[in-house]
């Protein structure tokens, strides 16, 4: 490390003549926010200079009205939530929080239970604003939530990790905090019960602001969560429903306390070790099985098909997740905690995809600034 | 033309077959335009290729020929984003019309892009349906949906073709032919397919496409509230939408478009009331009920004493009827029209209003008015007589006018419609150099040759520099129309 290793442009200006100055020199660079993900990705050669977004912190406008915010990159993400809570507002994401910015979370495109009723990071980014390697400052979508002028550049950006650009500001849909909530729980040990009953409750309108599954310990458990003013009545009807669908083969009770059971949900998307899998719902069988054999507990939005499999630290971790993942191939799995334990965190992609891939990064970063190397198909 | 022998006729020949090749003009001219009829041109040829693997062959000899090409579907889009671009090669996709898989256990279809959009609905019903829903939906293609990232009535509360696309087979302009995304969702890797959806038929073509459908509420309720002014409407939209709900569809219509729809629609509106707001609720049972009545009750509060329920799905359709009329009515009041399609944020929407009824008054001319008040996508319809000279000039420039309103309240030049070739002149208003630099370096990572619709969206021609492969000089270049960029 020497002094030059930690950039933290204070405006926007300063971000583009630092970047500029930084691709000048050859540098390679690797935006940070807070560093609660700083393992995800994989590591970053030694020499590599971190351009941090602390300097970048402003909430810049809260439309109540409109239902709209622009925020800065370096913003802390729980900070944002209160400042919009105040208006009986929230930006529609929960991931887990362990401090984390506003921009790591559009980087990186992590998210909670809300995804299934919200949608992920890539549908609340109504506008984005990106500091490329040349130093161009360049701004995509807007402020309203619709719109459909010039390409989407806010969901190329969201999930590329810092690849592409520094993500400077975003402009996101915000939605109304729920009055209520109340959760139905359903308890199996049984995973192909569990998966019935996820298939016969997705397919009802239930309009629930979350459907999750949770697996340890040999013990499976469904949770669907509602929202708004009758959130308590309308999970005890989705209780009657849950217990008639299964034939009464799972227990089922309803939480009107219900924070605790997601904060549970949220912790099983942390661990030493956590493989992503992008499934179908259909699946879930399959993906217990393969995160049983390493010892992993399972987190699943489970009507989307997303699961997130925590595996326990020990000796042989690499191997349990590297098993694991073979199992659930040809499904596209990705290493996310532990992304410095493995090999290569990412899958393998076609070699189409990998050539379009080399070719945006070409495009948006043709000084190879931004942490080359690091991305999907070592690209 | 027919048998001129040239070496990309013959090629198109041999792979869709002498039927579906069109080279005389008769039959190019049917392909002149789309929806936006106002722009016309003819394609030096026309191909409707029956499989993914036609279309591929198809893109892959025009990559070759160096003939830029244009994807259409239905042709009703609004924009002039299929427009056929002269001395091209016009690919209509209708033909790809099947479709492929329905997985309700999964909450997948996949489909042809010449799909229509209520197809989609048909196929999956009665238990699940596709939400975007834009007006022209029993015509309109998928594929023309996944171009233009379509909306509608409904997109508020359930989002745009965007939100539901999973996954794309795509045909990239030099033959290449790749899936993005997938069946599932979240693939790891840059979202190119949220890069792909919406870029107007200028990255490539889709040719499959996998979809995310969604069951049916459990109920829907509607009412329309009628009211003296299009102002007292929009606080109630505001009233609506500060209470915390997220209706299904909020529209709104003033009096003009009032009129002109009961004299198409007889559904019993009041001519003469200033606006009318149709609120639709849809979810839960008892979640809907509970706020259709705080519903009503704003209405009344925001001072409208005319509040109709719809009592059965026979008035539901009807309302959604006299809606849906809007544009098709306008031809009995004006010979002509421009439909526009800014966006503003929803709170300056009372003053936006204002500002077109100002600006229809200094130009003399009508402007109707019909929107999707949820979420501030206006169609302000700029009503003219094209055979009184200079009133079609001066009715695009009061139709550019309006725009400039809009992106003076901070809102977008278009919500829905795209913006082909009609909305280019209007982008570097909306976007500086640097973000109009930021768009070419997508569109030249998917089309270095700038082969795929070339001329729309951006708002000059630009070209890429660094072009892989040998060089070659594009024709736009070689008539010294514009420079590598």
């Amino acid at each position: 490390m020497n002094t030059t290793s930690v950039v933290r442009p204070g405006s926007l200006d300063e971000a583009a003549s630092a970047l500029r100055g930084l691709s000048n020199a050859g540098a390679r660079v690797r935006p940070a926010g807070a560093g609660s993900r700083a393992a995800w990705g994989g590591p970053d050669p030694a020499d590599t200079v971190t351009v941090e977004t602390s300097g970048l912190a402003e909430i810049v406008a809260h439309n109540p009205g409109d239902f709209t915010a622009v925020v800065q990159a370096g913003v802390p993400f729980a900070a944002l939530q209160r400042h919009l809570a105040r208006e009986g507002q929230w930006l529609a994401l929960d991931p887990p929080d362990l401090g984390g910015t506003v921009g790591g979370l559009v980087a990186t495109a992590d998210s909670g239970p809300a995804r299934h009723r919200y949608g992920g990071v890539r549908d609340l980014v109504i506008g984005i604003t990106v500091v490329l390697s040349d130093g161009s400052v360049a701004r995509s979508g807007g402020t309203v939530i619709k719109n459909v002028a010039g390409y989407d550049l806010g969901k190329l950006f969201a999930g590329s990790y810092g690849t592409l650009g520094l993500i400077a500001q975003v402009a996101l849909r915000l939605h109304p905090l729920p009055a209520r909530t109340a959760t139905v729980v359903g308890t199996t040990g049984d995973p192909r019960r569990l998966a019935g009953a996820v298939a016969a409750m997705s397919r009802r309108p239930l309009e629930a602001t979350a459907l999750d599954v949770a697996w340890r310990d040999d013990t499976g458990r469904l949770l669907v969560r509602f929202g708004g003013m009758t959130a308590p009545a309308r999970a005890g009807d989705a209780a009657t429903l849950l217990t008639e669908l299964t034939g009464a083969t799972l227990d089922v009770a309803v939480a009107l306390d219900d924070e605790p059971l997601w904060a549970t949900q949220l912790a099983g998307q942390r661990g030493p070790a956590v493989v992503k899998v992008s499934a179908l719902p259909t699946d879930l069988p399959a993906v217990v099985a393969a995160a049983g054999a390493g010892g992993a507990s399972v987190v699943s939005r489970a009507a989307l098909g997303v699961s997130w499999l925590s595996f326990p630290d020990g000796p042989d971790l690499a191997e349990r997740v590297a098993a694991a993942r073979a199992a659930l191939a040809p499904h596209a799995t990705v290493v996310l905690d532990g992304a410095d334990r493995v090999a290569d965190p990412w899958p393998v992609p076609s070699a189409g995809v990998r050539e379009l891939t080399r070719r945006v990064k070409a495009r948006f970063d043709p000084t190879g600034t931004f942490r080359p190397g690091t991305y999907v198909g070592g690209i | 033309m027919e048998g001129d022998g040239t070496a990309l006729t013959d090629r198109l020949r041999a792979v869709v077959g002498p039927r579906w090749l069109l080279v005389d003009e008769h039959d190019l001219r049917t392909y002149e335009s789309d929806g936006l009829l106002q722009y016309h041109v003819v394609p030096k040829l026309a191909v409707l290729p029956a499989s993914a693997d036609e279309v591929r062959a198809c893109v892959a000899a025009c990559a070759e020929a160096g003939v830029p090409w244009v994807a259409r579907g239905a042709g009703s889009g609004l924009s002039g984003g299929a427009l056929p671009v002269d001395d091209g090669v016009l690919i209509v996709l209708s033909r790809l019309n099947r479709i492929l898989e329905i997985d309700l256990d999964n909450g997948r279809v996949c489909v042809e892009p010449g799909v229509t959009n209520a197809a989609v609905s048909a196929a999956v019903a009665p238990d699940f349906f596709y939400p975007p829903d834009p007006s022209s939906q029993v015509v309109c293609t998928i594929g023309g949906n996944v171009a233009e990232n379509s909306g509608g009535a409904h997109c508020f509360k359930y989002g745009f073709t965007t939100n539901y696309v999973t996954g794309l087979e795509v045909v990239l302009p030099d033959g290449e032919v790749l899936t993005i995304g997938g069946k599932e969702l979240d693939t790891p890797g840059y979202d190119l397919l949220g890069a792909f959806v919406g870029s107007e038929g200028t990255l490539g073509v889709a040719t499959k496409i996998w979809l995310r459908v969604v069951p049916v509420p459990e109920t829907t309720r509607t009412l329309v509230a009628f009211f003296d002014s299009t102002r007292q409407a929009g606080e109630a939209v505001s009233a609506i939408v500060q209470a915390g709900i997220v209706p299904g569809a909020i529209e709104m219509m003033d009096a003009t478009t009032i009129r002109a729809t009961e004299e198409m629609a007889h559904a019993g509106y009041p001519v003469g009331r200033g606006a009318a707001l149709l609120v639709e609720l849809d979810g839960a049972e008892a979640e809907c009920d509970a706020q259709f009545t705080q519903v009503m009750a704003i209405c009344v509060d925001e001072g409208s004493d005319d509040v109709r329920v719809s009592r059965d799905e026979a008035e539901r359709q009807l309302f959604w009827k006299t809606r849906k009329a809007a544009f098709p009515a306008m031809g009995r009041i004006s010979p002509n029209y421009f439909v526009q399609d800014g966006v503003v944020p929803r709170t300056t929407l009372p003053d936006v209003l204002v500002r077109i009824d100002d600006l229809a008054a200094e130009y003399g001319l009508t402007v109707a008015n019909v929107f999707h008040a949820g979420d501030g996508n206006l169609h302000p319809l700029v009503c003219y007589d094209a055979a009184v000279e200079g009133q079609a000039a001066l009715a695009e420039e009061l139709a550019g006018r309006i725009l400039d309103a809009c992106l003076e309240a901070g809102g977008s030049i278009t919500g829905e419609h795209g913006v082909g070739v009609d909305k280019r002149k209007h982008m570097a208003k909306m976007f500086a150099e640097d973000d109009l630099a930021a768009f070419q370096r997508l569109r030249c990572a998917f089309d270095p040759a700038g082969m795929a619709n070339p001329g729309k969206v951006m708002p000059t021609p630009r070209l890429c520099g660094e072009v892989p492969g040998p060089y070659r000089q594009h024709p736009l270049e070689a008539a010294g129309l514009a420079e590598r960029f």
